[in-house]
């Protein structure tokens, strides 16, 4: 499958194309298959998303999961700061990212 | 310390209302990604992987409490309550919000601080020695001549848009503490016949690919020494490479020109620049001296220091390095607890440094490429006091130099340009080598790591240097040996194939253990594999 992701514009939090808007957390991420660019445009210049782009991604019966380690880092925070990622408060949150 | 005069103070100011337009242009889409990316990079805002993050300047790697404190105000305000001080002697925050970032810069600037010029194709943060004014070897205080390039190199128009970044480095003393010679330019202050000047060395660096920089003049007069640097950059700026990203650093064209060609277009320009008037007058080198002038020191008692507490006594003998004051010592703050982050420090640890610094060292601290802290000017009697206070705060390793003391870059947790974990892999390594006497008995050993081949984390020249990669999507770690970043520089090579985590972390006790099997009286790792080669250790890695 193929996600849509980039950076909140004004805060710069990584966010996830959700079919209706941005969402912070992968597992609201939907597929965009071949539309990826054209709502990526779009998305970019109504400045919804700052450097946005596609990537590939498996779906998992807990969401879908990006192919790439760099973008698993990104959707949940770095893997030295447990207390600073989007599930601060579980301790196996990480476990699929590396 | 040193001092804005008013044109520093207009200058900043006025950059920061300039940013602040540039920023709410931004947010109302009056201007696009693609345009503002170079206009926040010039600012010190990148786009890291989780959000933004600003790099602030810390002129050659000096600050005071005031300033110190307010690096701990940002952290907690604007950031998640720390701060990552970095291999440049600089500090990054690494969540900033856009929105925020000119009140942030706003703040910086009522303590004399800004993030101009920490990227960007432009002469960046001078780093220096971080012991200047202190060194019992020093000959010349290095501050003095980084303050003057400095002045020089903010804002000057001929050189924002070099081909690529430009990085100086000054020193003082033989002891290279600041990889003087792997920077674009290394000026090393000497004196020759009772006349101070500078032995410039141009076109070192790490990255892709690392060089030692070659010496360009062995002696260029003080009074000289601001117009043949004008004409160093001119002719860089001239022929470098714009056509290649790659091929853009100085190191580049000295090493395809070659030295002589080099030095030969340097001369020829320096005899035209020299004619324009650039050095400063008498009367402003002597304002800069005097930011720099001795604190008031006060007389040695005598009073030998108490070593009766075993684990302050560790420290002292690893931590604290000999002052020219009779009476005092340099104190190095090791932020490179067992387990952790090295370059972090809370808000909370940040203030703490800052309240030593005010009350215990004339009101100085220095950032270290090492991604450590200083305090240059400790009276010897405050040591123990001081020792107390930062090891109740998580702030008194004794490893300074030792293979616990890892510069490690951000890598993949944070950095958008990583291909591999670097911060992981340094944790691992100083909870396998946990125990202190272990370290002090494999004794100095600067083991270095980046995330990738930019070489932040200054790979190239650790005696044990590791590269991550990105191997077909996985992590993978390229091992070298016999690094130096001293004045006995000298590159790693490569071990061989490269391992995963837990295979280089195998790897690097491997490598200790034979060294502790090979060496000679008094050696030190690297020594005993600068006498012995490659050979068994790589037997010990791949055997």
């Amino acid at each position: 499958m193929k996600l849509l992701t980039g950076n909140d514009l004004p805060s710069g939090d990584v966010v996830w194309w959700t079919g209706q808007g941005w969402s912070r957390h992968v597992e609201d991420a939907v597929d965009v298959g071949d539309q990826g660019e054209a709502i990526l445009r779009a998305e970019e210049g109504a400045r919804r998303v700052n450097v946005p782009y596609v990537i590939d991604a498996t779906l998992t019966p807990e969401g879908p999961r990006p192919a790439h380690i760099k973008d698993r880092i990104r959707a949940l925070g770095p893997t030295v700061r447990p207390d600073l990622t989007l599930k601060p408060a579980d301790p196996n949150a990480g476990s699929w990212v590396i | 310390m040193y001092k804005y005069d008013t044109y520093d103070q207009q200058m900043v100011d006025n950059r920061v209302e300039e940013f602040r337009d540039q920023v709410k242009r931004r947010l109302a889409g009056q201007i696009t990604e693609d345009q503002f990316k170079p206009l926040r990079l010039m600012n010190g805002l990148y786009l890291q992987l989780h959000a933004y993050m600003l790099r602030v300047a810390i002129p050659y790697g000096t600050l005071d409490s005031r300033q110190m404190r307010m690096l701990a105000h940002i952290a907690r305000k604007y950031d998640r309550d720390y701060g990552h001080f970095t291999t440049r002697q600089n500090i990054q925050f690494n969540w900033i919000k856009l929105e925020d970032t000119p009140d942030i810069l706003a703040e910086l600037a009522t303590v004399e601080m800004h993030a101009i010029q920490t990227s960007g194709n432009c002469i960046r943060n001078i780093s220096a020695d971080q012991y200047a004014g202190a060194a019992a070897d020093e000959v010349a205080d290095p501050r003095i001549w980084a303050e003057l390039l400095r002045q020089w190199s903010s804002f000057h128009p001929e050189f924002t848009y070099l081909p690529r970044k430009f990085k100086i480095c000054v020193i003082g003393a033989d002891e290279d503490r600041a990889a003087m010679r792997l920077h674009d330019i290394g000026i090393q202050m000497v004196m020759r016949d009772g006349v101070l000047g500078g032995r410039i060395h141009v076109g070192g660096g790490m990255g892709r690919t690392p060089m030692i920089a070659p010496e360009i003049r062995d002696f260029v007069p003080a009074d000289d020494l601001l117009s043949y640097l004008e004409a160093c950059l001119r002719v860089y700026n001239r022929y470098g490479r714009r056509d290649n990203i790659y091929k853009a650093r100085i190191k580049i064209l000295v090493h395809e020109i070659g030295a002589d060609e080099y030095r030969r277009q340097v001369e020829e320009e320096f005899i035209a620049v020299k004619a324009l008037g650039l050095d400063p007058p008498q009367a402003e080198f002597e304002r800069i001296t005097q930011m720099f002038a001795d604190p008031a020191f006060v007389a040695d008692d005598g009073t030998a220091v108490d070593r009766s507490d075993p684990d302050f006594a560790l420290w002292l003998d690893q931590n604290v390095k000999p002052h020219k004051q009779p009476g005092y010592a340099i104190v190095n703050i090791s932020l490179k607890p067992q387990g952790g982050i090295p370059g972090d420090a809370t808000s909370a640890q940040i203030d703490l440094m800052a309240d030593l610094g005010e009350r215990y060292s004339f009101d100085e601290l220095r950032v270290t490429h090492a991604q450590n802290i200083v305090l240059p000017h400790v009276r010897q009697a405050d040591l123990y006091t001081v020792w107390q206070q930062l090891d109740a705060a998580g702030l008194a390793p004794a490893n300074l130099d030792l293979i616990s003391d890892i510069i490690a870059c951000p890598g993949l947790d944070y950095c958008s340009l990583a291909n591999a974990r670097s911060i992981p892999l340094a944790q691992k390594i100083t909870e396998r080598f946990a125990d202190p006497a272990r370290q002090r008995d494999i004794g100095e050993l600067k083991l270095k790591i980046s995330g990738c081949i930019n070489a932040c984390g200054h790979h190239h020249a650790g005696h044990i240097g590791i590269l991550g990669v990105d191997k077909k999507g996985t992590e993978n770690f390229q091992l070298s040996l016999g690094g130096s970043g001293a004045e006995d520089v000298s590159l790693g090579k490569i071990t061989g194939p490269g391992f995963d985590e837990d295979g280089v972390v195998d790897a690097v006790e491997r490598v200790t253990e034979t060294y502790l099997g090979l060496r000679e009286e008094g050696e030190r790792f690297l020594d005993t594999y600068r006498r012995v080669g490659m050979a068994p250790f790589k037997e010990a890695i791949y055997g």
